[in-house]
C-alpha cells in the first residue's frame, strides 16, 4: 500500500514539476529574447545575434517619430489615469459595502470592458463620437481608454475597502470626525495602496492599448504601441528591439516598485 | 456586518454615478448605436434590414472565421490550464523567498507591452529564430520549418501573453484549499494522483472557471498578437472587423460582425458563469 503510494508520489510530481518547468519557460523565454537580441551589432533579429553592441540603443536618441509616439501615449495614459482614478474610487466607495441590487449591477457593468472585445468597442465609440459631430483627437482618445481602463481602479479599490475594518471607522465617527474627515485620515490613508495598485494597472494598460486607439485618433496623433506593431508588420526593424528593451526595463522597475509599496500581486488575484 | 457599522461605513450608492453616466454615454450608447448601424441593409445606411446579419451568417467564408476565432480561444486556454495550473500549484508549495521570485516572472508577462512580447514571438519563431537555429543546428532539419504564421505558433503566443490570467486565479483558489484535506487523503491511503483528481481538482473548479473564461476572453479578442504571429493569411475575428471598418469602409458590416461576435463572447461568458455556480455548488455542497 505504501510502496503504491511513492510510485504514484514520484510520477505525480515528476509530471507536475516538469509541466510547471516548462511553463516558467514558456512566460520568461521571450523577455529574455528581447533583451538579448535588442543588444545585436546586425542588422537582422537573428539569434543568437552575430555580435553585441549599443548601436541601435544610441539610434533611438534620433528616432523622432518613436519619441514623438512615445510622448503622446504617455500623455493620453496621464490623464486616462487621472479620470479613471476620479470616477473609478468615488465609484467603487458608493458600490464597495452596498448589498443592494442595484450596486450589484453597477459593478458588473463597470467591469464588463475588460471582458468585451476592444475592437468592437473602438468601432461603437468612433460610430457615436463621428454621428456626434465630434472629431476624434486626444480627448476622444482619453474617454474612449478611460472606458477600458476604469475597470482596473474599480476592481482594487473594492478589494481594498472589502478589507477595511468598520470597527476603525466607527471610532472615528464615535469620537466625532466628520464623514469627510475620516475618509481622508482614516479610509484613504488605509485603501490608498489598493487605489495606487489600481491606478498602475490603468496607466499601463492606456499605455499598451490599441484597439481603441485604432478607431478613435486622429491620422496626426501617433501613438507608441500602433507605431511599433505598424513598423513590425512592414518591416522587421531592429530598433523595435531596442524600443521593447527599454519598455521591459522600465516595466520591471515599475513592476518591483509597485510590489514593495502597493503589494501589486496581492491585489490582482 | 450590523446595521449600524452598515450605516457609518458604508457610502452613499450616489457617488457611482458619475462613472455611471460616464459609462451611460460613452459604453452603453455607442454600443446601441452599434447595434443601430448594423440593422442598414447598406454601407450608406439609407435603407433598415437584416441583410448585414444574413449576409454573415450564409457565407461560409465569414463563418468560418468565427469558428477558427473560437477555436484558437479554446486551444489556448487548454495549454494554459494544463501548464498554468502545475506552476500555481509549485507557486503554493515554495518557501517564501521562491514565491516573490515567482510572483515576479508571472506577472512580468502581463505588465510588459502586448506589442513587444509579440515580437518577441516573431524572433523565436521565425526563420532565422531560436527555434529553427537549434532544430539546424542539432541536425533534424535541413531547411528552416514554417513555424510563424501558423496556427500551432499563434496558439503557444497566446498562451504566453494570457497565462498570468489564469494562474493567478488558480493560485487563490489553491492557497484557500484547506491543507488537511490532502493530508486526510493520504492518511486514508490515497495517491498522489487519486488526491489530485478527487481533492484539489473538484475543490479549486471555481477558481479553475474564472481563470479559463479571462484567458479565453483575452485570446479571441488579442488582436495585435493575433494579427502579427497569424500572420495576412489567417483572418480573425477582431481583424477582420477591422478590415471592413477602416478599409472596406463597411460600417453596417463591421458593426455586424461586431454584434455576432459580441454575442458569441457573451454566450461563452455565460456558459462560464453557469459552469462556475454550479462548480461553487459542488465545493459547498
Amino acid at each position: 500500500m505504501r510502496r503504491r503510494g511513492d510510485i504514484s508520489g514520484v510520477s505525480f510530481n515528476l509530471t507536475l514539476g516538469g509541466l510547471a518547468v516548462a511553463c516558467l519557460v514558456l512566460l520568461l523565454l521571450p523577455t529574455v529574447v528581447v533583451i538579448i537580441v535588442s543588444f545585436t551589432s546586425g542588422y537582422s533579429l537573428r539569434f543568437p545575434p552575430p555580435g553585441y553592441s549599443l548601436r541601435w540603443y544610441v539610434g533611438l536618441l534620433d528616432a523622432w517619430q518613436l519619441q514623438f509616439a512615445a510622448l503622446n501615449s504617455f500623455k493620453v495614459a496621464v490623464w486616462t489615469t487621472g479620470l479613471s482614478v476620479l470616477l473609478g474610487v468615488a465609484a467603487a466607495l458608493g458600490i464597495a459595502r452596498s448589498r443592494r441590487l442595484s450596486a450589484t449591477l453597477l459593478d458588473s457593468l463597470f467591469m464588463s470592458p475588460l471582458i468585451l472585445p476592444g475592437l468592437a468597442f473602438g468601432l461603437a465609440a468612433l460610430i457615436f463620437f463621428s454621428l456626434a459631430g465630434w472629431p476624434v483627437s486626444l480627448v476622444t482618445l482619453v474617454i474612449g481608454h478611460t472606458i477600458v481602463c476604469v475597470p482596473f481602479v474599480v476592481r482594487t479599490t473594492v478589494a481594498a475597502l472589502s478589507q477595511l475594518d468598520p470597527a476603525l471607522i466607527e471610532s472615528s465617527a464615535s469620537l466625532g470626525a466628520s464623514k469627510f474627515y475620516t475618509f481622508r485620515r482614516v479610509t484613504l490613508p488605509l485603501i490608498g495602496s489598493g487605489v495606487l495598485a489600481g491606478a498602475f494597472l490603468a496607466f499601463m494598460a492606456s499605455f499598451d492599448n490599441i484597439p481603441v486607439s485604432l478607431f478613435l485618433r486622429n491620422a496626426g496623433v501617433d501613438m507608441l504601441p500602433i507605431r511599433m506593431w505598424q513598423d513590425l508588420e512592414s518591416l522587421l526593424d531592429v530598433r523595435i528591439a531596442a524600443v521593447s528593451g527599454v519598455m521591459v526595463a522600465a516595466t520591471l522597475v515599475l513592476l518591483v516598485v509597485m510590489e514593495r509599496i502597493a503589494g501589486l500581486s496581492r491585489r490582482l488575484r | 456586518m450590523t446595521v449600524r457599522a452598515m450605516t457609518v461605513v458604508g457610502y452613499d450608492l450616489k457617488l457611482a454615478l458619475p462613472l455611471a453616466g460616464f459609462f451611460l454615454v460613452f459604453f452603453i450608447t455607442p454600443l446601441i448605436l452599434l447595434v443601430f448601424v448594423s440593422l442598414h441593409a447598406d454601407p450608406e445606411m439609407r435603407s433598415f434590414g437584416l441583410n448585414q446579419f444574413g449576409r454573415f451568417l450564409s457565407d461560409p467564408y465569414s463563418l468560418k472565421v468565427l469558428g477558427h476565432t473560437l477555436v484558437i480561444g479554446a486551444a489556448t486556454t487548454a495549454l494554459c490550464l494544463v501548464l498554468g495550473f502545475p506552476l500555481a500549484l509549485l507557486f503554493t508549495r515554495s518557501p517564501s523567498w521562491l514565491r516573490s521570485v515567482l510572483i515576479l516572472i508571472i506577472l512580468l508577462p502581463l505588465l510588459t507591452s502586448v506589442v513587444v512580447r509579440t515580437f518577441a514571438w516573431i524572433v523565436i519563431l521565425g526563420r532565422l529564430g531560436i527555434v529553427n537555429s537549434a532544430l539546424l543546428t542539432l541536425g533534424l532539419i535541413n531547411t528552416p520549418l514554417p513555424l510563424l504564421y501558423t496556427e500551432g505558433g499563434l496558439v503557444v503566443a497566446l498562451a504566453q501573453v494570457n497565462m498570468p490570467l489564469m494562474v493567478l486565479p488558480l493560485i487563490t483558489a489553491l492557497s484557500r484549499l484547506d491543507p488537511n484535506l490532502a493530508d486526510a487523503s493520504a492518511a486514508l491511503g490515497a495517491g498522489a494522483w487519486r488526491t489530485f483528481l478527487r481533492i484539489t481538482v473538484p475543490l479549486t473548479l471555481a477558481g479553475t472557471i474564472a481563470g479559463c473564461l479571462l484567458t479565453y476572453c483575452m485570446s479571441v479578442t488579442a488582436f495585435i498578437t493575433q494579427t502579427l504571429v497569424g500572420g495576412g493569411q489567417m483572418l480573425l475575428m477582431p481583424a477582420y472587423i477591422y478590415q471592413q471598418a477602416a478599409a472596406v469602409q463597411d460600417w453596417p458590416f463591421a458593426a455586424a460582425i461586431s454584434v455576432i461576435f459580441l454575442v458569441a463572447v457573451l454566450a461563452v461568458v455565460m456558459v462560464f458563469n453557469l459552469l462556475g455556480r454550479l462548480a461553487q455548488s459542488v465545493e459547498h455542497g
